[in-house]
């Protein structure tokens, strides 16, 4: 009975060994390229990692229906992670097993550097379109599509204090999120070296995201007719109808995560009316690149296009550009590829929806300019 | 000014939290354990009131009196099933443990059937907001509203308590069930009357609360229910009155830290606060003296 046992266990150790085996063969012949992507598709930032799923999807079929990269087709894998940095990492060990080649994500800057400190020892080359952190970048092995958290604080900054938005500003941040407290941080920096004062400063966590009544008349009380908010859009929808309940009525001023705020169920849009935001993308530009993929997103998903739609579709064709001018192969293996793409990324210039002339740094920061955009009759509109 | 209008919105909240607390507190006394799916009773109530006005687009009034009942038959169908099971188990953990199952069930269901994006819940409250001291100070309608159904709903409970048959019976039942049973009284009627009355409330807890914060999601009731429950502990859990000031005091000692101290802090001053009445009543400000037998 004993040695019964003892065949049959190292039977199964065959077979499992034997089963790896041909794991191994399968990816070696693999003669795609395996691009995988994780963000939230269900939660609160849902509109964001759905944007960036949907940009994505658009470049790849395109670049597919053009005969791919180098005659190379594109097989695209996007999974959720609600955005929690746990499951962030599941999703990265399912896209793994999946036979990953290369990574466009996380969608949120949490996510993105939790994946990066996982995707950085297998040395998987890792662009996020999104996350806007300095800690996404850290490990060498991730790229940024979209521009940091410090430039856009610092930009923010500087725009309200050359255009002359306002004299005093208030700040309303959520102080337990890297995104939120990495943009008050560089915005308030750069503040002292700008015409306006900040008179007031108020942070929220993520257990008390649903009051800001507190907040929003500290804000009024210090007189502020500007209120920066370096936060969210879920957030921001709540904080614009007690704002109006209150009947306080500043500029409110945001950045790139308040973009997809006019997409919130249910939420009442005119209260966003005149909502200025600092971003990269507007789809309401007139040159021809985003017309037509505004038109085929329109077309494909049956709403206009934010500036994750665009960042992702940008990152699709920065990973094309980088693959093309280096030359490597989806049979190189993932570190390989990874080595090549590092080398490569800084002396690429690609022109895209959401900048032209993009260049990076050996870092992973990217180099381009942001655009000011006004929310005008629902609809987001150039502040030029 | 905005001290006053701190106050008022800290009563506001605190009202929200009396609510909930009595439904924690009411079914503590009778049943003598915790019942954690009361906070998600709440947001079954609130999805009930957003599905049928956002929706359906019916009257607001009516999607009320429909979460009421749903969230009724909720809650003694979960005391049914989930509960009476377990009274006579040898382990009070048990029920407690299976409260928290019934909490995350609930929510669970939510996410299936609403997913779990927070969607902007409208108003039912369409008072305008009112403007004192030339428009410097603002109460807003749910407000208003919120504080004058606490208090409606605190009267209303204890003249059911002290007044009719049935209070009397849960009074009874609360001080013990065992004598209570011997004197005729129908304890598991009394019982699942509890769990029908506390969720009712929940229902309109759920709709003031979605109606001041308008955000919807399922697990809106998660932190209210906790803060409630801390609210009840705080005022003495199984009293009324203790509910009531238990609750309006915590809703006041959140917004007033947030806009004197700090407003990352608040969570942490209010427990903290709860930490030290403890020490000093270990029975909350309004519980009852447990008389040591010698």
């Amino acid at each position: 009975m004993k040695a019964m046992k003892k065949l049959l266990s190292v039977a199964l150790v065959a077979v499992m060994t034997l089963s790896m085996l041909v794991g191994c063969g399968a990816a070696e012949e693999a003669t795609t390229w395996k691009i995988g992507g994780m963000g939230p598709l269900t939660g609160g930032a849902a509109v964001y990692g759905t944007a960036v799923r949907n940009g994505a999807e658009l470049a790849i079929n395109e670049i597919n229906a053009a005969g791919g990269i180098g005659g190379v087709q594109i097989e695209f894998n996007f999974q959720d992670d609600e955005l929690d940095n746990e499951k962030a990492l599941n999703a990265y060990n399912a896209l793994k097993d999946w036979g990953m080649n290369l990574l466009v994500g996380a969608v949120t800057s949490g996510c993105s550097a939790a994946v990066s400190a996982e995707s950085s020892v297998d040395n998987m080359f890792q662009l996020t379109p999104s996350g806007s952190s300095t800690d996404c970048i850290a490990t060498g092995n991730a790229f940024q599509v979209c521009f940091t958290d410090p430039n856009q604080g610092v930009a923010s900054a500087q725009y309200i204090g050359e255009n002359g938005l306002a004299q005093n500003v208030a700040i309303i941040y959520n102080s337990s999120d890297i995104y939120s407290t990495g943009i008050y941080e560089k915005f308030k920096e750069e503040a002292a070296n700008q015409s306006f004062t900040i008179v007031a400063e108020a942070a929220f966590t993520n257990d008390s995201k649903s009051d800001f009544t507190v907040q929003l008349q500290q804000a009024a009380d210090a007189g502020a007719d500007l209120v920066f908010l370096p936060i969210y859009a879920q957030e921001a929808s709540l904080l614009l109808t007690q704002a109006d309940a209150m009947g306080y009525a500043p500029i409110f001023f945001g950045c790139d995560g308040l973009d997809g705020i006019l997409a919130i169920e249910n939420f009442d849009t005119t209260l966003a009316e005149g909502v200025i935001l600092l971003t990269p993308f507007v789809a309401d530009a007139e040159d021809e690149r985003t017309q037509n993929f505004v038109n085929a997103y329109v077309e494909a998903y049956g709403e206009i296009p934010n500036q994750f739609a665009a960042d992702a579709y940008d990152a699709i064709y920065i990973l094309k550009a980088a693959i093309e001018a280096s030359g490597v192969t989806p049979q190189d293996g993932v570190s390989a590829i990874c080595d090549a793409l590092v080398a490569t990324m800084p002396t690429l210039s690609v022109d895209g929806l959401t900048g032209e002339g993009m260049t990076w740094v050996a870092t992973g920061e990217v180099s381009k300019d942001p655009k000011a955009m006004i929310i005008e009759n629902g609809v987001y509109t150039n502040l030029e | 000014m905005s001290f006053l209008t701190y106050i008022i919105n800290g009563i506001s909240l605190g009202s929200v939290y009396a609510i909930i607390a009595l439904g924690y507190s009411m079914v503590y006394g009778i049943a003598k354990m915790l019942n954690f799916a009361h906070g998600d009773v709440i947001m079954v109530g609130a999805f009930v009131v957003y599905s049928m006005t956002s929706k359906m687009g019916l009257n607001p009034l009516l999607a009320i009196v429909c979460a009421m009942v749903f969230c009724t038959l909720l809650g003694m169908a979960i005391e049914k099933v989930a509960y009476k099971p377990l009274r006579n188990a040898t382990s009070s953990l048990a029920v407690l443990i299976t409260a928290i199952g019934v909490s995350y069930f609930l929510q669970n269901i939510a996410l299936i059937i609403f997913g779990s994006d927070p969607k902007a819940f409208t108003s039912v409250v369409t008072m305008e907001p009112i403007k004192l001291a030339g428009g410097e100070l603002t109460i807003s309608g749910e407000a208003v509203v919120t504080i004058l159904t606490c208090i409606v709903i605190m009267v209303g409970l204890t003249l059911f308590i002290n007044k009719t048959k049935a209070g009397q019976a849960m009074l009874a039942v609360s001080e013990d069930k065992g004598a209570a049973a011997l004197m005729g009284i129908n304890v598991n009627g009394t019982i699942a009357l509890t769990f029908a009355i506390g969720s009712a409330l929940a229902a309109i807890a759920g709709v003031l609360l979605c109606s001041a914060y308008p955000s919807i999601s399922p697990y809106t009731g998660a932190m209210p229910g906790i803060k409630a429950f801390v609210a009840a502990v705080f005022g003495g859990i199984g009293s009324i009155p203790g509910a009531l000031i238990g609750g309006i005091l915590l809703g006041l000692i959140e917004i007033l830290s947030k806009a004197y101290i700090s407003s990352q802090l608040s969570d942490a001053i209010v427990f903290a606060v709860l930490i030290v009445v403890l020490l000093v009543r270990p029975t909350g400000i309004l519980g009852k003296q447990i008389q040591e037998k010698v």
